[in-house]
């Protein structure tokens, strides 16, 4: 069984390692997270947001020409479909909403290439709180329309100068104002990272991902359940979403897709289930690339939503337990496999999703299967990247 | 006896403890800077071990950890560094740090080491309470390490009485809601947290620390606590300082004469 015991653990991964100055703030949700999602004022706000806002249920779509291509049958579940152009705002509008029944004023979040920030950015102003995103200041430097996206939805964006000044600085940093700001401020964490019971908080948030890929294969295959659901991880939120309610069902496979960079031992590479050990960052106990003495290591991938040192406890948990396969990805292949995408399809990929197209080349399947692959954000972000790397 | 519990046996107020990450100016500095803040007067010496993630951590305190990262400190290298400690050094000494080096070391030869070296408390500000009683304890116990929490002013009341009995040596008083080295004048709203808590009559002492630089904010939390602990401010000295024994004499007689 895939399920958080009552301290936030999976397996031996998770908890919540914080320092005593937080402790006041994660108690709060922690006691107050379950009753007010369950809570029928937030199901009735929540889905009504989700649908007429951000558009969902998304699109499960045959991919003919890819499957024709691969020898399966493969669905893309839309989420580059969902306002802003990702899964991320499936949890920024949960968390919202949340903050609201909490009282808190403010919101602070992290982000890495922007799109949580956006994301967050994009709840707050529809629901009118001060809303300030940290990014590191080498992020923005790369990210600068996302940058802009952020000021004109009216949010403050605070460079993160410490460290390597990208995702995981960034993380730090937010934490370090909510430490400053425990009362009146909420921080909306855009990953299944984090201390419990934000891990399993933004899963649940996610998780109508997979909840709707249920009854869309009943329509369209007649059963609920896939051979195998595809899905890349940096932190992981859109693969916990998409895995969510097929934890339990042996037969699914589960194949999470982390980002090789230039090649797993290359030293350029974010491929945190191959080169991380146990250890504790940003609050869980999670597999993390570190060194010997237990410094955080720098991660590189192509893609900014993947580049991450750690992952979040429940895929730690997939991967040790053997219950989810985990394939790595090298920059190139996902390069190509967005242009793949890009011309069988006619969708040009977010490349983290690029990662996950290129899953099928690694693993084997049977002609008889059905595969999810789950498109977790469109391109349109990447196309500096695309058009740098030009080989199309 | 452990040295903390002996200090706080003989003096029961305006204890001065005095915190300087490991490896920072200079990799070869720990031992130089430790004797220094002896003969200076502090009572009590707290040594950061640095981490490439410092979250409870201003910009002074996380440029001293990338400053002794860079110069090439690790655990390892620091309790090489100690061995000599006991020769040196008689006042007590804690060790502070995050959680993940020490975990990365082996929590068991962490503590042994410790005692080896002559080290007499930890504070791991990220180790949650429940983790300690449950995995760490009974070896922290073993080695004689006292083991000291961190309360603030969003601590409940319930909360501060459950990390008293789990605490020993002391317990450290975050001044305020923030991370090291916010420096303000101390606030009467922050005076009133000090008085709050001490009315709460706890068994073990509280010191004071975050914030606290100077003589007037030293002499402050004093007279709400049985000392104070300074870190960032003394960071900014040994960073500026051209004479290291000098200079740490200096500042810490300024504040405690």
């Amino acid at each position: 069984m895939i399920k958080v015991d009552e301290n936030g653990f999976y397996g031996q991964f998770g908890g919540a390692y914080i320092p005593e100055m937080l402790y006041p703030n994660i108690e709060e949700l922690r006691e107050n997270y379950e009753s007010i999602m369950e809570s029928p004022a937030f199901r009735e706000e929540f889905d009504s947001l989700l649908k007429d806002y951000v558009g969902r249920p998304t699109p499960l779509f045959l991919a003919k020409r890819l499957s024709e291509k691969y020898g399966a049958k493969i669905y893309l579940k839309r989420e580059d479909l969902c306002h802003t152009g990702a899964h991320k705002i499936n949890n920024t509008v949960g968390q919202i909403i949340l903050a609201k029944k909490l009282n808190k004023k403010r919101i602070i979040a992290e982000t890495g290439a922007g799109q949580h920030g956006v994301a967050t950015a994009t709840v707050c102003a529809l629901m009118g709180m001060e809303c300030t995103v940290y990014m590191g200041a080498v992020d923005m430097e790369r990210q600068k329309p996302n940058v802009e996206r952020m000021r004109i939805l009216g949010a403050t964006v605070v460079p993160a100068n410490s460290g390597s000044k990208t995702l995981k600085d960034a993380t730090n940093e937010a934490m370090r104002q909510w430490i400053n700001n425990p009362v009146d401020t909420h921080y909306i964490i855009g990953s299944v990272v984090g201390p419990h019971p934000y891990p399993e908080m933004v899963a649940r948030f996610q998780s109508v991902i997979s909840a709707e890929m249920k009854i869309q294969l009943k329509e369209k295959e007649g059963r609920e359940n896939p051979d195998l659901v595809i899905a890349c991880v940096g932190g992981g939120s859109n693969a916990a979403g998409a895995f969510y309610h097929y934890y339990n069902e042996p037969s699914v496979r589960l194949i999470a897709v982390e980002a090789a960079g230039l090649g797993v031992f290359s030293g350029k590479s974010a491929a945190t289930t191959l080169l991380g050990k146990p250890g504790i960052l940003h609050g869980s106990k999670t597999l993390l690339m570190q060194t010997e003495d237990g410094q955080v290591v720098e991660p590189h991938s192509i893609s900014a939503g993947l580049d991450y040192p750690g992952i979040g406890p429940v895929h730690a948990h997939l991967f040790e337990s053997g219950r989810g396969e985990f394939v790595a990805v090298e920059d190139e292949h996902a390069m190509q496999a967005g242009i793949e995408v890009s011309r069988l399809e006619g969708i040009i990929p977010a490349i983290e999703s690029a990662h996950a197209f290129s899953a099928l080349n690694q693993i084997q399947y049977q002609p008889t299967d059905v595969i999810v692959i789950n498109l977790s954000g469109r391109g349109d972000k990447d196309l500096d990247t695309y058009i740098k790397w030009g080989n199309y | 006896m452990n040295r903390i519990d002996e200090l706080f046996k003989q003096k029961k107020e305006r204890i001065l403890s005095i915190y300087f990450t490991a490896g920072f100016p200079k990799l070869g500095d720990t031992l130089t800077i430790m004797e220094a803040i002896e003969s200076a007067g502090a009572d009590i010496i707290e040594i950061g071990v640095p981490y490439s993630d410092p979250i409870a951590d201003g910009p002074t305190i996380q440029e001293s950890n990338n400053q002794a990262l860079k110069n090439g400190m690790t655990l390892k290298l620091l309790f090489e560094q100690l061995k000599k400690l006991r020769e040196k050094v008689s006042i007590p000494v804690i060790l502070m740090g995050y959680l993940n080096p020490v975990v990365q070391y082996g929590m068991e030869a962490f503590c042994k080491k410790c005692k080896e070296v002559g080290i007499d408390g930890l504070i791991l500000p990220d180790l949650p309470m429940q983790q300690y009683l449950s995995e760490y304890k009974a070896l922290f116990d073993t080695y004689d390490l006292r083991n000291t929490f961190l309360i603030s002013p969003q601590t409940a009341e319930e909360r501060i009485r459950q990390i008293d009995q789990h605490t020993d040596g002391f317990i450290y008083m975050v001044s305020s809601a923030s991370i090291t080295g916010a420096k303000k004048e101390i606030t009467p709203e922050q005076v009133a947290y000090f008085e709050r808590v001490k009315a709460m009559k706890l068994n073990n002492p509280r010191l004071i620390g975050f914030g606290i630089s100077d003589k007037p904010s030293f002499q402050t939390a004093s007279a709400h606590s049985h000392g104070a602990i300074i870190g960032s401010a003394f960071i900014n000295v040994l960073r500026e300082s051209t004479d290291l024994k000098k200079d740490i004499y200096e500042y810490i007689q300024g504040i405690i004469s």
